[in-house]
């Protein structure tokens, strides 16, 4: 690991932090768009059902 | 399989790109690509920021927090400019993927303004000696913040989305005006309060060993919010089409269908 | 014009009519003005220091809590969709609410503030001063709050959206209105005063344009 200084954890803090929000929004944009694709397949079928009856 | 929305359908190109049953075909091809420049983009970036580049002679280490806080700077405010771009988008064409666009832009400035007053607290307490300076870039970023949150706190307030486009639209209009005279009289006011003390960005060039792993990590985050865009877009049409299908079902299920 | 002074007319009479509208605006006022003291503790000197920022963050707060009062009525009776087809254009009809908004909350203000600097312990000089920057400021603060209230008119609970929206955006008033009373030895003061009056210019000027637009989209 390379030498960071003596403020080494303020670098160590924001580097982590931003990835751990930038983390959390991919997983939660895929989370949203893998259920939103779920719900929406659910639909499409009820309503194909539907119109063929 | 894609469901034909109302739009006025001039027959350019342009308005067929964007259509959003064929903007969901075309951008899905686009979302792996990216995925990966963005992730290669990283890997340069953080490469250059660590062991790619020296300490600052001045700072020292702590000019690699430059190269998280400066991209999230750039992208709190680029996000704006996508915002009101699409607000534009959405009053004078009345375009679904403006609003779309809108929509999905909002959370990720807010989250980039945020990450920009984070870092930059955190790169503030090293060389100014405090987590928070009243100063007129920082109160701004700040005030950018709490507008992008107004604006994310109206959308929720609205059920009929197109019409919250709309509103919102207006709004975004009306921040844009108003962003630049909040900076003037931030600025004026820090000015009046504290004679020059604060160290300043502007003040040396910055050296070339520095702006390379700030250009590499601005394309990355770029990158990386390109993606989120386009991804939250795709899954924001998707809920449109949700709610207009669970419309359609509460119809069918009432009997009440013509 | 004769369509636009019976608007005048009208939202003038309505608004007096509800007194209580005027009394709760000076209440809530003067509490605030209240308030702080005790929050503080009652320090004469540090009072005074702070009683600009008091008197517009007093001022600020009562303004933004009047803003259902704008064209909420008016899109709830439905008079809101008669003015999109009215002879007169919406924007002179925004602007004709916006006067007289400012009539009944910026001016009975003012009224007030003669009752906060005494127990804020300024001093006559002082309460000159406040008196002006409100006469400035409050013009811009009533045409933020009519975009605000544009903006969420169509909202049935818009009444907590409208303030969170606007508060960023009245920053400038706060600054150059704290800033007109505060200390005059490099001209700042004066400084300010101009930007007020500037500020305050140009978004009465501006504001009609966005709150019909922002009326238009929701009475759609």
């Amino acid at each position: 690991m390379i030498e960071l200084g003596q403020h080494w954890e303020f670098i160590a803090l924001a580097y982590g932090g931003t990835a751990l929000a930038v983390l959390a929004a991919i997983a939660w944009t895929c989370i949203d768009a893998e259920r939103t694709k779920a719900h929406l397949k659910v639909l499409e079928a009820a309503r194909a059902a539907r119109e063929t009856r | 399989m894609s469901e034909v929305k109302q739009t006025h359908s001039e027959p350019g190109w342009f308005t067929r790109l964007a259509h959003p049953g064929l903007f969901l075909g075309w951008s899905r091809h686009i979302v792996i690509p990216l995925a990966g420049l963005s992730t290669i983009a990283f890997a340069i970036g953080l490469y250059l920021a660590f062991w790619g580049s020296p300490a600052d002679y001045q700072m020292g280490d702590t000019v690699r927090m430059m190269y998280v806080h400066v991209p999230a700077a750039w992208l709190s405010q680029f996000c704006y400019a996508l915002m009101f771009a699409s607000a534009i988008g959405t009053l004078v064409w009345r375009h679904p993927m403006a609003d779309v666009s809108q929509k999905a832009a909002a959370p990720l400035g807010a989250l980039f303004t945020a990450l920009a007053l984070f870092t930059g607290a955190l790169w503030g307490r090293p060389t100014w000696g405090t987590y928070w300076e009243w100063d007129g870039r920082m109160t701004s970023t700040l005030v950018l913040l709490l507008i992008y949150l107004g604006i994310i706190a109206l959308w929720r307030a609205f059920d009929d989305q197109l019409k919250a486009a709309r509103i919102v639209a207006v709004f975004t209009l009306i921040g844009a005006v108003n962003i630049p005279i909040i900076k003037f009289s931030v600025d004026w006011w820090h000015t009046l309060h504290q004679p020059a003390s604060v160290f300043r960005l502007d003040g040396p060039t910055i050296a070339p060993e520095i702006l390379t792993p700030l250009l590499a990590m601005t394309l990355a985050f770029s990158l990386l919010f390109m993606l989120l865009h386009l991804v939250r877009m795709r899954t924001e049409v998707r809920k449109r089409r949700v709610r207009s299908l669970e419309l359609a079902q509460a119809r069918a299920a009432k009997g009440a269908r013509p | 014009m004769k369509g636009l002074k019976a608007i005048l007319l009208r939202d003038l009479r309505l608004g007096l009519r509800q007194g209580g509208d005027l009394l709760t605006l000076l209440l809530l006022f003067i509490s605030v003005g209240i308030l702080v003291p005790f929050a503080i503790g009652p320090d004469t000197p540090l009072l005074a220091r702070l009683a600009p920022a008091i008197v517009w963050v007093a001022a600020l707060l009562a303004q933004l809590l009047t803003h259902d009062r704008l064209f909420r009525a008016d899109f709830e009776d439905g008079s809101l969709i008669a003015f999109h087809h009215a002879a007169i254009p919406l924007e002179a009809i925004v602007l004709a609410k916006l006067a007289i908004h400012w009539i009944l909350t910026g001016l009975p203000l003012m009224a007030a503030t003669p009752f906060l600097a005494v127990m804020l312990g300024m001093d006559m000089t002082m309460l000159g001063r406040a008196l002006f920057a409100l006469l400035l400021g409050t013009p811009a603060l009533s045409a933020f709050v009519a975009l605000s209230a544009s903006v969420t008119v169509g909202l049935k609970r818009g009444g907590l959206v409208a303030p969170v929206l606007i508060l960023p955006l009245t920053l400038p008033v706060l600054i150059f209105g704290a800033g007109m009373m505060g200390d005059d030895t490099f001209g700042a003061a004066s400084q300010a005063g101009l930007f007020l009056a500037a500020l305050s210019l140009a978004s009465v000027a501006l504001t009609p344009f966005a709150a019909a637009l922002a009326l238009r989209v929701s009475g759609e």
